[in-house]
């Protein structure tokens, strides 16, 4: 009884952390994405507010907090309300199972990655419910594509995470990461390098990010799921947005590139290093790339990827069962 | 609604009344004839992807477009009809905002029309002026086409290199035009301002940095797989197409029909340009894209070649017409290639002070009318590459 008690107050305090964690996340990624595209475009992005215009997601977000909730006629009162709500919640319990440090985990089970990607599975229901419940045309159409998009792209998504699984042998996050070591040559990209690029292009769609944004693709759909939200709601699907690509770079992180293990000390930096670099990447392409066509997209997940990730997964098993 | 079967009638209900009754004559003209279980989707007028003000009403077959309709007419402003009650020098400044990305195209189209009519004849200098200036135009013109396009298809950052480039014509243009967008420096008889010695030889640096620019282009989008796959075979339109709904320009180029109006009918000195007018090799959107990106290569080599032979001398005839100038009764027809096609100008003056129709050929309109047919049976994001394709400045089709 005390034991649970124990676990229940640090998931608490852990849920709080983790909300912190997010909207400090949202803040960083405005400002670097903004920055970043004004790199890549020859413009200097954010200035004025603020020293290099850092406050400047701040006062963003005061925007958003101040504004009208604006609700257009014939929504879905309820799943309309309940949308956002819905996206930013599962959010929480997915950096539960995140090993931060060698004693750094709120909830460490045996089975992290199944938690993970059962409740990240959720974001999409969201979505889903955005757009039915918007009673606009474009919002529908977006969603009918973000379900078939993260559909399509979970599938590849765990055939990769599942390589790494069977080379480890294990669900858990924290003894994965313990089984790499400190520098870069003992980590499992180096072993999985297949599928730690399909994990890449996968972790794009599933959080659908541009070249892969289909979903709220805005030169056809204005905005997708998300046109008929302003204010908070827009901001709440902006956070878990964010917050998701968060996650899947903590994962592609404890994976492949050996979670908060690195050179000269271990800790939690070494993870948000990491992670923020593969975050980087997502940024990167977003500003570079053309958005690809629906067909195309689903064509590279299930000709390409799918095949790809079984492949590989088959190699795996056949070379451990052979040499381990 | 369900108020009404309840005995009284929400006021509200008649702003946000869904389903039949919603819409305007448009939409409801276009939903009768729509087949049941498929959706109306009304993209525009306010739209990010319908430059300004089109607005097109689609019937989707799942995401499939399978019939669609352009409506026109939310940009319109009478120039047509202003050109009939404002004398010819008070009408200029209007060529000028029908298609603001090509403008000079159209002060030489109706200039050219007025200068017809009375006769006029235009010293050299001033005809090589135009010349280099219409041609700078174009190139911006299509460089920011360039830009809108690869941001219709999702690439953000194309546009802003564009704008780099176009900044720099603009910069080279406001020497002699004194304007940055809605430039107005053709007179009858000449143009207004002759270039000093500062817009030669930016011009003279210009050529060599863009054609620079332009292999960057080359590695950077046109080679991109992602953009590669979106245009290649994506709304082919062959040359019946184009001759039966009138499409001209760089569409009916890369339909593979070499028309140019400066190569058949030359008009200011055109005739002493050699040119190459570049065809698509292929009629999907990807060789419409092809075929503008040469023609900048184009107008660049058309520039070259102006800044050799230009000579000095006077830029406006003598006794060019003043401000209260009439034109002679009689009517007289213009035709120059602007970026997106043919423009025409049909002037029928009485001899009175104002001309008494002035008719106004936007080659956009024709062009838009292809939308329909190219984007039938295609996918909705295709139907927005193959708009984007058509290069479409909604303003100079409302005229």
């Amino acid at each position: 009884m005390d034991l649970s008690l124990a676990i229940f107050v640090q998931i608490i305090a852990a849920v709080l952390l983790i909300i912190a964690l997010m909207v400090g996340n949202a803040v960083v990624m405005v400002y670097m994405e903004r920055k970043v595209a004004g790199f890549i475009q020859r413009r200097p992005g954010p200035y004025e507010v603020g020293p290099w215009g850092t406050i400047q997601a701040i006062c963003d977000s005061m925007k958003l907090l101040a504004k009208q909730l604006y609700r257009p006629g014939n929504v879905d009162l309820i799943l309309y309300y309940l949308a956002p709500v819905l996206a930013f919640f599962p959010v929480l319990l997915l950096f539960l199972p995140i090993p931060f440090g060698p004693w750094l985990t709120a909830l460490h089970i045996n089975e992290g990655i199944v938690l993970i990607l059962a409740f990240a599975g959720l974001g999409v229901l969201s979505n889903l419910l955005a757009g039915w419940a918007s009673n606009n045309k474009f919002s529908l159409l977006g969603a009918a594509r973000a379900v078939a998009q993260t559909v399509a792209y979970e599938i590849p998504m765990i055939l990769a995470l599942l390589a790494v699984v069977f080379l480890s042998g294990s669900m858990d996050l924290k003894r994965i990461t313990e089984q790499q070591g400190q520098w870069p040559w003992e980590w499992n990209i180096l072993l999985q390098p297949l599928a730690f690029f399909i994990y890449l292009v996968s972790l794009v769609g599933e959080t659908n990010r541009a070249p892969f944004d289909l979903p709220e693709a805005e030169s056809e759909l204005t905005a997708g799921f998300h046109t008929e939200y302003s204010g908070m709601g827009f901001a709440l699907f902006f956070l878990s947005e964010y917050a998701n690509m968060l996650l899947v770079s903590f994962v592609a992180a404890v994976f492949f590139l050996g979670g908060y293990k690195g050179p000269i000390a271990d800790g939690f930096w070494w993870l948000f290093i990491k992670a923020y670099a593969v975050m980087f990447f997502m940024v990167w392409i977003r500003w570079t790339f053309p958005r690809v066509r629906f067909d195309q997209l689903l064509n590279l997940n299930w000709k390409w990827l799918l095949p790809l990730g079984l492949l590989n997964l088959w190699a795996t098993a056949i070379i451990m069962k052979i040499f381990l | 609604m369900t108020g009404c079967s309840l005995g009284f009638i929400n006021p509200l209900s008649v702003l946000e009344n869904p389903g039949t009754t919603a819409g305007d004559f448009y939409a409801r003209n276009f939903e009768k004839k729509a087949q049941p279980g498929r959706v109306i989707l009304n993209l525009g007028p306010q739209h990010p992807s319908t430059h300004g003000v089109l607005r097109v009403l689609c019937e989707l077959d799942g995401e499939y477009v399978a019939r669609c309709e352009p409506i026109l007419g939310y940009l319109h402003r009478m120039h047509e009809k202003m050109g009939e009650v404002k004398t010819p020098w008070q009408f200029l400044p209007n060529l000028g905002r029908v298609d603001y990305l090509h403008p000079l195209a159209w002060n030489w189209a109706f200039v050219g029309a007025a200068e017809k009519l009375a006769g006029l004849t235009v010293p050299p200098r001033a005809e090589w002026l135009r010349i280099i200036s219409c041609e700078l135009n174009r190139i911006s013109s299509h460089l920011l086409w360039w830009g809108a396009f690869v941001m219709d298809l999702g690439g953000f950052t194309p546009i802003l290199y564009a704008f780099e480039e176009r900044e720099k014509i603009n910069d080279i243009l406001q020497i002699i035009t004194g304007s940055r967008l809605t430039m107005a420096n053709f007179r009858f008889g000449g143009v207004c301002a002759d270039g000093d010695a500062r817009f030669f030889k930016l011009i003279q640096e210009f050529i060599p940095y863009l054609r620079e620019r332009l292999k960057m282009y080359q590695g950077l989008v046109t080679d991109n797989v992602i953009l590669r796959r979106r245009l290649e075979g994506v709304g082919p339109i062959d040359v019946d197409l184009c001759q039966r709904y009138g499409a001209t320009g760089p569409i009916l180029r890369a339909a593979g029909l070499p028309r140019d109006l400066r190569v058949d009918y030359p008009y200011g000195y055109y005739d002493q340009v050699e040119l190459t007018i570049p065809t698509g090799p292929v009629n999907d959107s990807f060789g419409r894209y092809l075929v503008r990106l040469a023609e900048i290569e184009t107008s660049l080599s058309i520039v070259e070649r102006a800044l050799k032979v230009i000579p000095d001398g006077p830029i406006i005839m003598e006794k060019a017409p003043k401000v209260s100038w009439k034109l002679p009764a009689g009517e007289s027809y213009m035709a120059v290639e602007g970026a997106r096609g043919q423009i025409n100008v049909h002037l029928v003056s009485d001899g009175g002070k104002t001309p008494y129709r002035v008719k106004l050929r936007a080659p956009g309109f024709s062009n838009l009318s292809l939308f329909a047919e190219a984007a039938k049976g295609t996918l909705l994001a295709d139907a927005i590459a193959i708009l984007g394709s058509l290069d479409l400045v909604i303003p100079e089709i409302d005229r």
